[in-house]
């Protein structure tokens, strides 16, 4: 498989696992306005994932459109971080989730407008403008939270814990990201890590959290080994298609 | 032939704010004639918006109906889609209708208030930053107290 159709796949499978992950909120959200943002913003993500993954069918020649992708691969053919596929756990954990990600990934959206591949730029710049829009939820929610009851505290505090080893593999670069960047085609993992610190040590401050002390960071799921967690979650979402093939409405 | 299919698309509904027009809504970025079809650039509003696929065929229905058979959709993702493609016109189709307009973007950082559709009042409260369909958000005039629907600037 072509470095490029590497590279298109993992942006597209961490929207897909993350939009599948948050849409499992929907009608178990602590207020109603929560199931409507929730599943929006999943939306928006299987929308992204589909542009990222008929873009990689594309590429590939071999007929395979993004239904092919989303649910005929098993879990060690996803290249999403492993930050994405990470249970729901709790209200706070979804939020710490979807903010860790929400700041890499407008970030990330920022390098690849300047892509040489026109057709990756322009899918960066459409999702640019949604994520903006997430990230100002996700931040504002840590916010709430971190700053709000002991409960809710207490709960964001265990959260970024909990979750802070999965951020380390947003910034780790290997050779499908060296040759992309060779190319002009992508951005050096590694650069987006001060920013995202930045802000984020700026959002813990402001939500009177602490950033967790450094140490080992887990890796991986850009090549595919991936969490227990991972194939649960595809085990439910691509049970129809694989029980039922070539089903439709 | 090129102007008669604007004319045509001026009557295509969107599906999920009925009120206006997918012209009137920014979406359509360009016909042409190419190989005997007649091509129409549709750009999407939010990348996961349901409505496109409806769009597409709704197009492709509404030339069929005025005799034009060989129809081609193109998928244009660059530039992406504002609301500042929204046309006056448009804008004061949603307003008629109890949906509040988004504001210009190109104006800048300047934070102007959501204008109740039904009462006029500014003041107003959001109440949910995700509404009834991605593009809209839920708010609530504090004047006349009814809740609206709001285009999110975009």
């Amino acid at each position: 498989m072509s470095g490029r159709i590497s590279y298109v796949l993992r942006f597209g499978d961490n929207a897909l696992v993350l939009a599948q992950r948050s849409a499992a909120w929907v009608a178990h959200a602590p207020i109603m306005e929560e199931d409507v943002a929730l599943a929006n913003v999943a939306l928006d993500l299987f929308g992204q994932a589909k542009l990222w993954l008929e873009y990689a069918g594309e590429l590939e020649g071999l007929g395979r459109d993004a239904d092919a992708f989303a649910f005929h691969r098993d879990a060690a053919a996803f290249s999403n971080v492993l930050l994405v596929e990470q249970p729901n756990g709790n209200f706070a954990d979804t939020i710490v989730r979807g903010y860790f990600y929400d700041l890499w990934a407008s970030l990330a959206w920022e390098e690849l407008t300047r892509s040489r591949d026109e057709r990756i730029a322009a899918i960066a710049a459409k999702s640019a403008k949604e994520t903006a829009y997430h990230l100002r939820r996700s931040h504002d929610w840590l916010v709430r939270l971190g700053d709000g009851t002991e409960c809710s505290r207490e709960r964001a505090q265990h959260a970024v814990d909990r979750l802070w080893r999965y951020t380390g593999e947003l910034f780790l670069g290997d050779e499908v990201d060296a040759a992309m960047m060779e190319a002009g085609i992508g951005f050096d993992p590694a650069s987006l890590r001060d920013p995202w610190l930045e802000r984020a040590d700026a959002a813990f401050a402001t939500a009177t959290l602490a950033r967790p002390a450094d140490g080992w960071m887990q890796r991986g799921g850009k090549q595919g080994r991936h969490s227990e967690a991972l194939g649960y979650m595809l085990a439910e979402m691509q049970v129809l298609p694989r029980s039922y093939a070539g089903a439709t409405w | 032939m090129v102007a008669s299919v604007w004319a045509w698309l001026d009557d295509v509904p969107d599906p999920e704010l009925p009120s206006i027009s997918i012209t009137d809504l920014g979406i359509v970025r360009d016909v042409y004639e190419e190989g005997g079809e007649v091509v129409v650039a549709l750009t999407p509003t939010y990348s996961g918006c349901p409505a496109t696929a409806v769009i597409e065929r709704d197009v492709t229905r509404a030339l069929h109906e005025h005799g034009v058979d060989r129809v081609r959709i193109e998928r244009r993702l660059a530039p992406a889609w504002t609301t500042d493609w929204i046309t006056p016109r448009g804008r004061a189709r949603l307003t008629e209708n109890g949906i509040a307009p988004p504001d210009y973007l190109t104006l800048g950082p300047v934070v102007l208030s959501v204008v109740c559709p039904r009462c006029g009042s500014g003041r107003t409260t959001e109440l949910s930053r995700f509404g009834s369909t991605p593009c809209k958000a839920l708010y609530r005039c504090e004047a006349c107290r009814e809740p609206f629907d709001a285009v999110k600037p975009y």
